[in-house]
């Protein structure tokens, strides 16, 4: 076997200088009737066999670039350049862990400090941590984190919240004795844009997506104040981080956490994982925040150099006092998040992101020609809404068979027990949507209402 | 900062945010229209603050940077707990096919069926290697795996009526077990230990009672060794009630050897960005699914693999039919793919009579490092370890030289230390943990290596053993944590105008 470098001659050796004759002497606590039970399992294959399995296998999927592709919901399709491969494949950052040792860790921690600085820039605040597992978990624990600051136990959360991350913040919430309230819900592809109204007593936090599940966008101001008013926080979550290069920072209009899922830069759609989870917030409550955090310092030499730092806060440390659940978090995939985001730079980010919004325009006003259907958007970023005149299930189901057009998530996918949706379709654009994609989800989209 | 990358490697690297210059582009997009926008109220209206950098230089920073780095593929990483083992490149091949990387969560099902089945299959090894019927996968790390576990034990209780408040966690734990346990709404009660490094099973037996929800052990514990007693503990904990959640943070040296569930476990995750060899990445991404015993199995996560019509695979999303008493979500979609393929993929390679050998190899090698130490560092405790060994720092009792120094000095001679001070229950631990994919030439290296660090320590002291600047060959010297935590700065700012006069 080529992972395992002893030989024979190497074990025979070892044995005899720990002094037993036989490896299972050391496992002599294992209880003898247990030991080397029988495994119902293939015997060992090559290089060559896997490869061809996994062909096989990965032959059985449709992937994304196969044909024309509208899924948004929650993750998106990106053009990730060669370069972010390349450098995530150095193995000195693939095959380290945590840096525990800074002496010998400062590639791992400066790319750390760059993606706090990159996330904070981006999402308006004042701080980000090292990552979270994903959009999702950054988003229920963003919620706990304001129960904390507070020491309110109610989180009134929009109705264009996504239900997945929903479902997993009612999870936590379940665990953790909290509450969810929902808010009103607006029609879907509108953007309340007075804010959420009347919040309920004693909120910990207002959390509200942007853009939202049906792809709308607005002003994040009036949920500001109407949180603050209340003396909650204002909880951002934004699930497409490219929407980021052409929209308002919700920090700098007065989110006091911003959440988002950052599978969109460098990551991949990799069937829902891994992904990275952004999380910032303001600096006054940086100690009450989750997860990891490089920090900048010096050594005995007086160079700059870069630390874990804050680890009182940390899960692991804090043992039985614990407020979170992230040790181990998304480091390789913040890495590639940061190296995208870096060859795009400021001017790279707005046209990547103005050349989805412009696909994403051309798409729905393609589909709004369509008869039965019909766009629900009055804005959008790259993802919006459209209501068919059947059962939308059943049309992306048609169109993929017949056309080999992937045309969007139906609602009811995403929310099965909501009949007055069954009817939705979402519809993601993306830089890689070219005007033949367009056409053909035009079409098919025709010859299938018809 | 010159804003140069000039010179050695062990030279400081300036930030992205000092190497740009605007006008520069590392992505060449084609040109917008310039058409009118649909994003009303929202649309930004104020620069983000990004450096624009070219590609060159970009590659040149990242590479730069991974020179400052010690990874696996550079030298012996023995970071106890960690299981820091040669990570195969096929893998990466594999799990960067466009049928695996570029495939959409919410693809319909009959598009993704490879996807589903690389995931039932995982599950399949997992099952099979733990002896448990079920194995919920979505969950992302080991941490998050705790949590699963423990949410499914809770729910099992609430299921039956009973609200059981307490957790029993003994003081060697990982410490995110504690965390695991307060996170999910419990109360940590601790367990004592032996003076032979196990639980001490009569103490657990005295705690157990009507309130207690569960057990957390680790096996083999923190302290290297297996837990003989763990059957009789298990059998006590089912007699009460509770169930038993074990730590698979070290499942290396059992994969193959013994099925945790033969050992009466109820619920384990298994890091396979451990025991499975999936990159650790500078910190993650890991994966933490979640094996769970016949009576904790209906309250599993959410979405559940099922077969479907027609030998097809499909996923159960709601909480309805078979599982109805699912605790919910546990995170935006299912699992982590790309992890699954690697993981996948290393149980093909080494197949049901290679993958015993991970576990003998690795408990070999680590006995092979407690034997040939014996004498010159101090074990924590007598007889065997499994896949690590632990080391207290009464082998430096009179030089004045601590475990951090020592750890240092390691550094100095060219390997990552070992992990220091964990578990808590010995005084200034060193936890050794070589894995199988070490050779015994590494291994007389690092012997070597401590022997001669020990006699200098003896000989000269920490300062003209030259203990106490150690490591003076590394890309950095200490750091003041110290400073970076009372005045934390984390994040690049842009400089003042004042700053950029001066």
């Amino acid at each position: 076997m080529r992972w395992l470098p002893n030989t024979e001659a190497d074990r025979r050796a070892m044995l005899d200088r720990i002094g037993v004759a036989t490896v299972n002497d050391l496992f002599s606590d294992v209880p003898a009737d247990v030991l080397d039970p029988a495994l119902d399992l293939p015997p060992a294959a090559g290089e060559i066999e896997i490869e061809r399995t996994f062909r096989e296998l990965g032959g059985r999927n449709r992937a994304a670039g196969d044909g024309p592709f509208f899924l948004g919901g929650g993750a998106y399709r990106h053009h990730i350049p060669a370069s972010v491969d390349a450098l995530i494949q150095r193995g000195e950052f693939l095959t380290s862990y945590t840096p525990y040792q800074p002496e010998i860790s400062q590639g791992t921690l400066q790319t750390l400090f760059e993606f706090q600085t990159q996330v904070a820039l981006l999402t308006g605040c004042d701080v980000a941590n090292a990552s979270m597992y994903d959009g999702s978990t950054a988003c229920a624990e963003a919620a706990l984190m304001a129960a904390r600051i507070t020491r309110r136990a109610r989180i009134a959360v929009a109705g264009g919240l996504h239900p997945h991350w929903h479902d997993t913040l009612a999870t936590y919430f379940h665990f953790a004795g909290l509450e969810l309230v929902p808010l009103p819900v607006a029609e879907p592809g509108c953007w309340l844009p007075d804010g959420p109204g009347a919040l309920p007593d004693d909120c910990a936090a207002v959390l509200v997506q942007y853009p939202d599940v049906f792809g709308a966008v607005g002003d994040v101001r009036p949920w500001a104040e109407a949180a603050h008013a209340a003396g909650a926080l204002l909880i951002v979550a934004v699930p497409e981080v490219v929407a980021l290069g052409s929209l308002r920072s919700p920090g700098t209009d007065g989110a006091d956490i911003v959440v988002a899922e950052g599978q969109s830069l460098g990551v991949g759609l990799a069937f829902g994982g891994p992904y990275v989870g952004l999380f910032a917030t303001s600096d006054r409550y940086v100690r009450n925040m989750p997860g990891r955090l490089a920090g900048e310092t010096v050594d005995t030499e007086g160079r700059r150099s870069f630390v874990l730092t804050l680890a009182a806060r940390e899960q692991h440390i804090r043992r039985g006092r614990a407020t979170s659940n992230i040790c181990t978090n998304s480091g390789l995939c913040a890495l590639a998040f940061s190296v995208h985001l870096a060859l795009l730079g400021e001017s790279g980010l707005a046209r990547l992101a103005r050349l989805n919004h412009e696909a994403a325009v051309r798409t729905a006003e393609r589909v709004d020609a369509v008869a039965g259907a019909s766009v629900a958007n009055r804005t959008f970023f790259n993802e919006f809404a459209v209501a068919l005149d059947r059962p939308a299930a059943d049309v992306v189901a048609a169109i993929e068979q017949r056309h080999g057009v992937l045309a969007g998530v139906p609602a009811s996918r995403l929310y099965p027990d909501r009949e007055d949706l069954a009817r939705h379709l979402l519809i993601a654009a993306t830089e890689l949507t070219s005007d033949a994609d367009i056409e053909r989800l035009g079409t098919a989209l025709e010859e299938t209402l018809r | 900062m010159s804003g140069t990358q000039r010179g050695a490697p062990d030279r400081v690297e300036p930030l992205l945010f000092e190497l740009g210059a605007p006008g520069r582009r590392g992505v060449d997009l084609p040109e917008p229209t310039g058409a009118a926008t649909r994003l009303g109220a929202a649309e930004r209206t104020a620069e983000v603050g990004l450096p624009d950098l070219d590609e060159a230089t970009v590659v040149r920073h990242y590479t730069r940077l991974s020179r400052l780095n010690h990874g696996i593929d550079t030298a012996f990483y023995p970071l106890g707990s960690c299981t820091m083992k040669h990570n195969p490149r096929l893998h990466e091949k594999l799990a960067r096919l466009p049928g695996f990387a570029d495939v959409h969560p919410l693809q319909p099902a009959d598009t993704v069926q490879g996807a589903l089945a690389v995931i039932d299959e995982m599950a399949r090894w997992l099952r099979i290697l733990t002896g448990l019927p079920a194995v919920a996968m979505w969950p992302a790390a080991g941490a998050h795996g705790e949590l699963c576990g423990l949410m499914a034990i809770r729910a099992a209780h609430e299921a039956n009526g009973e609200a059981r408040t307490r957790i029993l966690v003994p003081d060697s734990a990982h410490g995110t077990n504690p965390a695991t346990a307060a996170f999910c709404g419990f109360e940590v009660h601790k367990v004592q230990e032996n003076p032979d490094g196990r639980v001490d099973t009569a103490s657990l037996k005295a705690a157990l009672g009507p309130d207690v929800a569960a057990i957390m052990l680790t096996n083999p514990n923190t302290c290297g060794v297996f837990e003989s007693d763990i059957r009789a503990m298990a059998e006590a904990t089912h007699a009460a009630g509770a169930y038993f959640y074990c730590d698979g943070a070290n499942f290396n040296a059992m994969i193959g050897k013994v099925r945790p569930g033969d050992l009466g476990v109820d619920a384990m995750h298994i890091n396979l960005h451990k025991t499975f060899s999936t990159p650790h990445g500078g910190g993650g991404p890991g994966a933490g699914p979640t094996v769970l015993s016949a009576a904790l199995a209906p309250f599993a996560p959410l979405p559940w693999v099922l077969p479907g019509e027609g030998g097809e695979l499909r996923l159960q999303e709601q909480a309805v039919g078979p599982a109805a008493a699912s605790f919910g979500r546990l995170r935006a979609f299912h699992g982590q793919m790309g992890t699954f393929v690697r993981a996948l993929a290393y149980c093909l390679s080494y197949g049901r009579d290679g993958i015993r050998k991970v576990a003998e190899d690795a408990v070999l090698n680590a006995n092979y490092l407690r034997a040939a130490l014996a004498d010159t560092l101090s074990p924590a405790y007598p007889g065997p370890c499994m896949h690590e060994c632990l080391f207290d720092d009464s082998f430096l009792d009179g030089t004045g030289v601590s475990t951090l120094d020592f750890a240092k000095a390691l550094i100095e001679a060219g390997f990552h230390p070992p992990t220091v001070y964990f578990p808590l229950v010995v005084s200034g631990a060193l936890l050794v943990e070589p894995t199988e994919t070490e050779s015994r030439a590494t291994l007389d290296d690092f012997i070597g290596t401590v022997r001669a660090l020990v006699a200098r320590a003896r000989a000269r002291g920490p300062e003209t053993g030259g203990f106490a600047d150690a490591p003076a060959n590394a890309p950095r010297q200490r750091t003041d944590e110290t400073r970076a935590a009372r005045n934390p700065v984390l994040r690049w700012k842009p400089p003042t105008t004042c700053d950029s006069m001066s």
